[in-house]
């Protein structure tokens, strides 16, 4: 009863957020400079939620996930430009970022920790080389797309990629996944198929970083294989790590306020990254779970009143 | 004799991979950590031999020696200030951390001095021999001798010196190394010491060959370097070397092929590779899973 309460009110707020900005910006309070920072932080929602699957739920460390985001973007790209329709763009995009994941991760989800994080980086750069090799896309000097974002496309595939997230992590799946990430032996031993649900958890955080980079690619005129390196990467990164390792909503809200900070700081990209490297690391050494270590916002609701048993998951 | 030129060359790079893929595995191999950090230390040994050579005047082999011993007290104070309090926490957190470091490096050298490149000063005499059609370079020799002299020093090191011997002891059990009176702290240090002054000594070696440096060069050979010690067997020194030499010469292999913009996906694909076949590397042992 409690959930779907929960349910109807995560709706009604997305219908109240959705239908604010889209006034603001019918009738012009909004000018194209903030509503573009609003798609842009639609977008990195979306990935952040994403890695968070795999990384916060599933315990899984990758950080080649802009590996995934480049697939998107560019098999999007590909189909708008054979005059396909948009959402069509953006479902191809994920599905082949989502098979990228399954190719990516069979081979790789059989190492563990740093191994697995060097393995995703080193598909996430041969990613990036191979897209830099292909002369359909353009090569190194990248590819031109129609601006075809807009905020109702881009507030509906985050609406999608939150329901779907949050279903799957209160599902027996995500069950298996955070059981994973607390202790991956134990979690065999009871009988847990830990390969298939790493795949499995991969695959559709690959699926949904694809949709966002489908989102991202239209929405800047041109994309070129160094917007999808390593350190496009490490700012989905921070989203999770910052947020808290295991909080879908901690990722949300970083992945807000690092969006309006780094807008903020675009003037200074050095300035930028030396304060992202000194906040990841005080975070990091202070509090290592992150921000909200396995928290989600509303639990800290449910303490005001007093209910329990509301968590959406954790120990 | 093209293929001998390749050969040449490719040690010449492999022994620069090798030296900084030393300092990875023996930081791994003492207190299991990634040290992402690694490839800009060696940037900033770069810069030190640099600096020390156009500013302070000094010869090749001092303006070394200065580069290295910087580099050792960089890498004490990034494991003081950053990794030593992270000695029991979770190895995602150590990572994070040490990708922090990492770019707080990259992006520190760039905010003090420009991202602009600067061409390392040619402090050698061009000259080159001839062997059976292939040119070396003195540049290569030098770049070789000092490899091969490191290492040996690096091997007295740690077979014959008691601080060597501490080092084996703590990579092999912390625990047991402590309760023998090992001062655990003191030989992580000298570890990261000793792979932060290897690490230096190969951007001053990389400076004198290839001539380019930059605030952002340590990223591409620091993973590579990292590749070299996943293959050579990661938290064994001989397989550092021997991991080196082979990416070297794959590498440039791969380039002489006509596939030059692949050459940094070779190392991926190589990794890649390894991590599913042998995971332990080319000198590892298969370890069991302990609960």
């Amino acid at each position: 009863m409690k959930k779907i309460n929960g349910f109807w009110a995560f709706l009604a707020l997305s219908v109240v957020v959705y239908a604010v900005v889209q006034l603001l910006i019918g009738t012009g309070m909004l000018n194209p400079y903030y509503s573009n920072t609003l798609i842009f932080i639609v977008i990195n929602i979306i990935l952040a939620v994403s890695l968070h699957l795999v990384i916060g739920i599933t315990g899984q460390f990758s950080i080649g996930h802009a590996g995934f985001l480049a697939v998107g973007a560019y098999v999007s790209a590909i189909f708008t430009k054979l005059d396909l329709p948009f959402p069509v763009a953006l479902a191809a995009g994920g599905v082949v970022a989502a098979l990228a994941g399954l190719l990516v991760g069979i081979p790789s989800l059989r190492l563990k920790g740093d191994y697995l994080a060097i393995a995703t980086l080193g598909f996430g750069e041969i990613i990036r080389i191979v897209f830099n090799n292909i002369d359909y896309v353009g090569g190194a000097a990248g590819m031109q797309v129609p601006h075809l974002t807009s905020w109702t496309s881009a507030f509906i595939c985050l609406f999608i990629t939150l329901i779907v997230i949050m279903n799957f992590t209160n599902s027996t799946h995500g069950r298996a996944c955070i059981s994973i990430r607390e202790n991956e032996i134990a979690a065999d031993a009871m009988g847990i198929h830990t390969t298939y649900y790493k795949v499995a958890a991969f695959a559709i955080g690959a699926f949904f970083a694809g949709v966002g980079g489908g989102l991202y690619a239209h929405n800047f005129y041109i994309i070129q294989p160094t917007n999808f390196g390593f350190l496009k990467s490490f700012d989905i990164l921070i989203f999770v790590v910052l947020g808290g390792l295991g909080s879908l909503s901690g990722a949300v809200i970083a992945a807000i306020f690092m969006t309006i900070v780094s807008t903020y700081l675009q003037g200074y990209p050095e300035t930028r990254m030396i304060i992202y490297s000194v906040v990841l690391i005080i975070v990091m050494l202070y509090r290592p779970k992150g921000l909200m270590g396995t928290n989600e916002i509303t639990s800290y609701f449910s303490k005001w009143t007093g209910a329990k048993g509301g968590r959406l998951h954790g120990k | 004799m093209d293929w001998l030129q390749q050969i040449i060359n490719g040690i010449s790079l492999g022994s620069i991979y090798a030296l900084i893929a030393l300092g990875y595995t023996m930081v791994y191999g003492i207190i299991r950590l990634i040290n992402f950090a690694h490839g800009d230390v060696f940037m900033v040994g770069s810069f030190v031999g640099f600096y020390a050579i156009t500013r302070l005047d000094l010869g090749i082999f001092p303006a070394l020696i200065l580069a290295m011993a910087v580099c050792a007290l960089l890498g004490v104070v990034i494991e003081r200030i950053a990794y030593k309090r992270l000695r029991n926490a979770s190895r995602i957190a150590a990572l994070i951390t040490a990708i922090g470091i990492s770019l707080l490096i990259e992006y520190g050298t760039i905010y003090f001095r420009g991202a602009q490149p600067e061409a390392f000063p040619n402090a050698l005499p061009s000259k080159s021999f001839e062997l059976w059609g292939a040119t070396i370079s003195i540049q290569s020799i030098l770049i070789l001798s000092i490899s091969v002299v490191l290492m040996i020093i690096l091997q007295f090191i740690v077979r014959r010196t008691k601080v060597g011997k501490a080092m084996r002891a703590v990579s092999h059990d912390v625990e047991a190394a402590k309760l023998m009176g090992i001062n655990v702290d003191r030989t992580i240090s000298a570890t990261f010491a000793i792979g932060s002054a290897l690490a230096g000594a190969a951007g001053v070696v990389f400076g004198i060959y290839y001539t380019k440096i930059e605030p952002l060069m340590g990223v591409i050979p620091g993973l590579k370097a990292f590749v070299a010690a996943v293959l050579g067997g990661i938290g064994i020194i001989p397989g550092a070397a021997i991991g080196g030499l082979v990416l070297g010469l794959v590498e440039t292999g791969v380039s002489a092929l006509g596939y030059s913009m692949w050459r940094d996906a070779a190392a991926f694909i190589i990794l890649i590779l390894i991590l599913i076949f042998k995971p332990s590397g080319i000198l590892g042992k298969n370890s069991r899973e302990k609960v």
